[in-house]
Parts: structure tokens; C-alpha cells; sequence
């Protein structure tokens, strides 16, 4: 075993857009030496895969496709002095900031930091995680497997395609299926309305008149050797399968679009408590965790709808990080300096949990997703019963983050208490 | 005729109303990008195409393209046989043209990333 007793600064865990833009952040706010270790031989995450375009409105104004957003952070590096490390998986990162890591080159490593930033995404959701009944043939795929094999690797995957889950990968999938020559016979969802963006059923569906059954489940897969054919059905008020309601498609291809989990074995095993409603970590408003030292931010803390919005926290995280290595760390806020955000009626979760009140400059925001969708509605925050404020909203979807401002007066006047974030009908007041 | 146009300029996706014969009698946008994407999806609906080409000598075996610019929507399919038929050798630098005008549509393909030569 080599030990290299290196020290750095700030150890960001993965390469992608959360961690390339934590990483530059804290480098220009004082942090002088900072590493990236990242498991891919590259950097950019995900985005190399996404050669799809619509990133980068929020950030940087234009539409690009998710590679050259992942490039311009990579060029970004240049001259800064960040060290990469690719090919590189870490292992474990402790609550005292060590970080074990190996490669081909190094072998069997441990880093020592100031502060960590974890930042290694998310990853789907698979077949077994929504048990799917029937036989298991080749040919059933997450859609961001079949988006890498497709995108990267050079590798078509099938030519009648069924997909599962409305969210954006389904989609985008579809259309990308479509383009290479594939038959895409429709798309299923079990809820009864889409968790992908509106402009992606309009632009990867409608264009190619491939038909979305909202309120359908895949109920059985059958194939031998390969997949030869999946039964779809209706499904009830409670999303359990109607009998009677079995369409039969005949497809060699199943990708499964059912959603995205945070990665976070690192971050559980360092001891870092885990939010059960985001699968993320519990952060402070500047993405600490409840470890001192350690940060997260990305898909790791909560499944992010737009990479602008990752950018933004990561380089929240990344500012913090290198003020608390310059600090020396931060003082614990008392319990009366501190708020906590909670979500209430409608609402699946909030993030950051906690602020110290101490910390914040001007404002919050608040991040959170509605349960279901809502028409006509209001956005409610109030402390300990107490109504804050309320925002007016037309529409509402689980599928699209919202946010609020909690301005630093108001956070004062909370202080010491919760503040539940929940949605109201209009008229039912 | 009204018509319903989800607008896919942002991700904010804007459901337009419009007249199909009277294309000022129009609702729903939030933004002048939101009306032009509308009006311009009666009169000659346009898209960006993104794919991706053969690439040799490269980490990856498929380069990322893109259409330079939106070319119309029927000519979306011309576009996947001509990028299925084309190749490159690395190096290859993002925004590098690899077809140039597209159809005469005077739009270009170009490459999104940068592709080092590994060999």
C-alpha cells in the first residue's frame, strides 16, 4: 500500500458539471491547491453523453448541447492550477477529510483536505428497482445506458423500442432512437402526467408522432434469449394495473426511464446524514453537510430538472468550501440562529434543510418539488403555524424544481423555528 | 384555425395559441422569442439536429455534431443519412465544421467537443 500523504485544500469527489464548477469556484475564492478525482477517463459527467442541446440558457445565455457545456467548464481549468485526476475511483472519504482513492498509476492513495466536496451525481433507477414481473431477456436498458451506448461507444441498441417513464431521458431518447432508424412504438407512464419538460414531449414526441400513454405500466417482458415482446396496462387511481387493459407490443428493446437516485455510498459511509425525502445529503444553505468540512451539491444532493441550476449550487458549495478552509472552519450557529425547512402539504422536500442565520448574506432559496400537479394554487411559507408569505402560482408539476426567496429579514424573525413550505388550492382558504 | 404551439425555446415550454390564418392573433407566449417560435412553426417549423459521426483515432469511437444553426424540419431526416455517411480522424476541435451548408440551407454541421488524436 502507498500512502502519499498529500494535502490539498479542497478534494472535490467527480468530475462532472457539479464538480467541475465547485471545483473552479473555490479556486477563485482563495483555495490554493484543489483536486478533482473523477472514476470516468474524463471529465464532464453525464453531460458527454447528452450530445442533445438546450443546455446552458440559464448560465450562459445560449443554447448548447450538454458536451460543449461540460467543454467550457473543462477549458475553464486551464491556468488555474486545479489538479485532475481521471481514471481514479475513490474508495472512501472520512469525517476527518481523508480521502482514499486508486488508479492504475498511483495505485492505492489517500489524500488528506481541508474541506470535501462530494459531488458524484446520480444514477438510475433499473429494473429490478421497479420489479418489473417476467422473463429476463437482453434487450430491457436504462435509457441513459442506451444513451451511452448509442452516443459514445458507437453501439445501437435495438430497432422496436418501447420505453418506460416520461422523464426527460425517455424522451430525449425517443427522438435520438427515432433519428438512428429505430421504431419507437410509444412511451408509457404510470402517472397520469409527464415528468419530462413540456418542450421535450413537443419536440422528441409530437414531432415524430410516437404516442405517450399516460396512466400505463409495463405489467409483463417476454423474450428468451432476447426481449420478443412487453405487455403494457392501465393503471387505476392507486397505480395499481387494471386487468383487462393488457396491450400487447412486439419490441426487441425496453428502456426504462423511472427515475434517478443519488449516488451517495461515499457519503453514508463517512457517516453524513442522508435526507430519506431527497437521498441527499442534509446541507446547510452553503451545501455543508452535518459533517463539518464536507459539502455536496448536484444530482448527489437532489435530482436536479437543468445543469444551469447545478452550476449555481455547486459553485455555492464551492465558495463555502474554500471560506471554511480559510476560516479554519466554521463555529457552530446556537440553535436560536438557526432555521429549519421543512415541506408541507404537497410538497416532497426542501432543500437546504437548515440555515444559519449567521451565514446568510441577503436571501435563501429554497428548492423544493410539488407531490402532484396543481392548477390555480399557492405557494404557503410559514414558521412554527405563523404565515411568512405566500406566492400566487397558475400551474404546478413534480417535475419542474420551484423555488423561494427567504430574505435574511425573514429568516431573523423565524429564527430558532421551522419553516414549512407547502401548497394551498386557491379558494380552500 | 386556433392552434396550440408548446413553445420549445426554454425549458419553461410556454403553450401558444394562434390563429393559423391570422398569425397576430396570438396568446400564451411569455417572452418575443415565444411569439416568433410560434408564428415560425405555421410557417416553416424549423429544428437544431444533434448526432453524432464516425470518429477515428479518438478516445471514443462517435464525434458529437450539431446542425450550426435550426434547418427546416423536413430536411431532418436528409440531415441523419448525411452524418451517417461521414467520417472523421482526430484531432477534431469543438466547433470545427464538418459538412458544410447543409442542403444549401447555408447552416453547417460542427463538431461539439474537442477530440484528441490518441494515436
Amino acid at each position: 500500500m502507498t500512502i502519499m500523504n498529500t494535502n490539498y485544500d479542497v478534494i472535490v469527489v467527480g468530475g462532472g458539471p457539479a464538480g467541475l464548477a465547485a471545483a473552479l469556484e473555490a479556486n477563485k475564492n482563495g483555495a490554493g491547491r484543489v483536486l478533482i478525482i473523477e472514476r470516468d477517463k474524463e471529465l464532464g459527467g453525464i453531460l458527454n453523453q447528452c450530445i442533445h442541446n438546450g443546455f446552458g440558457l440559464h448560465f450562459f445565455k445560449e443554447q448548447l448541447t450538454g458536451p460543449e457545456y461540460a467543454q467550457r467548464f473543462i477549458k475553464m481549468l486551464e491556468g488555474t492550477g486545479i489538479e485532475v485526476k481521471t481514471d481514479t475511483m475513490v474508495l472512501a472519504v472520512t469525517p476527518d477529510k481523508k480521502v482514499w482513492a486508486m488508479n492504475t498509476e498511483d495505485g492505492y492513495c489517500c489524500f488528506s483536505a481541508g474541506a470535501v466536496i462530494l459531488a458524484m451525481g446520480c444514477r438510475e433507477r433499473t429494473r429490478g428497482a421497479i420489479s418489473i414481473p417476467g422473463e429476463r431477456p437482453s434487450g430491457v436498458f436504462t435509457a441513459g445506458t442506451a444513451q451511452r451506448y448509442l452516443n459514445i461507444e458507437g453501439y445501437m441498441v435495438g430497432k422496436r423500442v418501447l420505453i418506460l417513464g416520461s422523464g426527460d431521458i425517455g424522451l430525449i431518447m425517443a427522438r435520438r432512437m427515432t433519428l438512428e432508424g429505430a421504431k419507437v412504438l410509444a412511451v408509457c407512464e404510470l402517472m397520469p402526467y409527464s415528468n419530462g419538460l413540456k418542450r421535450n414531449i413537443a419536440q422528441c414526441l409530437e414531432d415524430y408522432d410516437i404516442p405517450l400513454y399516460l396512466s400505463h405500466t409495463v405489467t409483463n417482458i417476454k423474450g428468451h434469449s432476447r426481449l420478443e415482446s412487453v405487455t403494457v396496462s392501465r393503471v387505476d387511481e392507486k397505480l395499481a394495473p387494471i386487468p383487462g387493459t393488457e396491450m400487447e407490443f412486439d419490441c426487441d428493446t425496453l428502456l426504462l426511464s423511472v427515475g434517478l437516485i443519488p449516488e451517495n455510498e461515499l457519503s453514508r459511509n463517512a457517516g453524513v446524514p442522508i435526507d430519506g425525502r431527497t437521498n441527499g445529503a442534509v446541507v446547510w444553505q452553503d451545501r455543508q453537510t452535518e459533517i463539518d468540512g464536507i459539502f455536496a451539491c448536484g444530482n448527489v444532493l437532489h435530482v436536479h430538472d437543468l445543469v444551469d441550476f447545478v452550476t449555481k449550487e455547486s459553485m455555492t458549495a464551492g465558495r463555502a468550501a474554500a471560506e471554511y478552509v480559510k476560516a479554519g472552519g466554521f463555529a457552530k450557529p446556537a440553535p436560536e440562529n438557526t432555521v429549519s425547512l421543512c415541506p408541507g402539504n404537497g410538497v416532497s422536500y426542501v432543500v437546504p434543510q437548515k440555515i444559519a442565520i449567521e451565514r446568510t448574506e441577503k436571501f435563501v432559496e429554497a428548492f423544493f418539488r410539488v407531490r402532484t400537479t396543481y392548477k390555480n394554487s399557492e405557494i404557503v411559507v410559514s414558521a412554527d403555524g405563523k404565515e411568512l408569505t405566500t406566492i400566487a402560482k397558475d400551474q404546478l408539476l413534480p417535475a419542474e424544481m420551484e423555488r423561494v426567496v427567504l430574505p435574511k429579514a425573514m429568516l431573523e424573525k423565524a429564527a430558532g423555528s421551522t419553516i414549512t413550505i407547502e401548497v394551498r388550492q386557491k379558494g380552500a382558504n | 384555425m386556433k392552434k396550440e404551439i408548446t413553445c420549445i425555446v426554454c425549458p419553461k415550454g410556454c403553450l401558444v395559441t394562434i390563429d393559423d390564418a391570422n398569425l397576430e392573433d396570438i396568446s400564451g407566449y411569455s417572452c418575443p422569442k415565444g411569439m416568433d417560435y410560434a408564428k415560425n412553426e405555421l410557417l416553416h417549423p424549423v429544428r437544431t439536429v444533434t448526432s453524432t459521426v464516425k470518429i477515428t483515432g479518438a478516445l471514443h469511437d462517435r464525434l458529437p455534431v450539431r446542425t450550426s444553426g435550426d434547418i427546416p424540419k423536413e430536411l431532418i431526416f436528409d440531415c441523419m443519412n448525411l452524418i451517417r455517411s461521414t467520417k472523421v480522424t482526430a484531432p477534431v476541435a469543438c466547433g470545427e465544421v464538418i459538412v458544410k451548408d447543409l442542403f444549401g440551407t447555408g447552416i453547417d454541421l460542427i463538431s461539439t467537443r474537442d477530440a484528441e488524436s490518441i494515436v
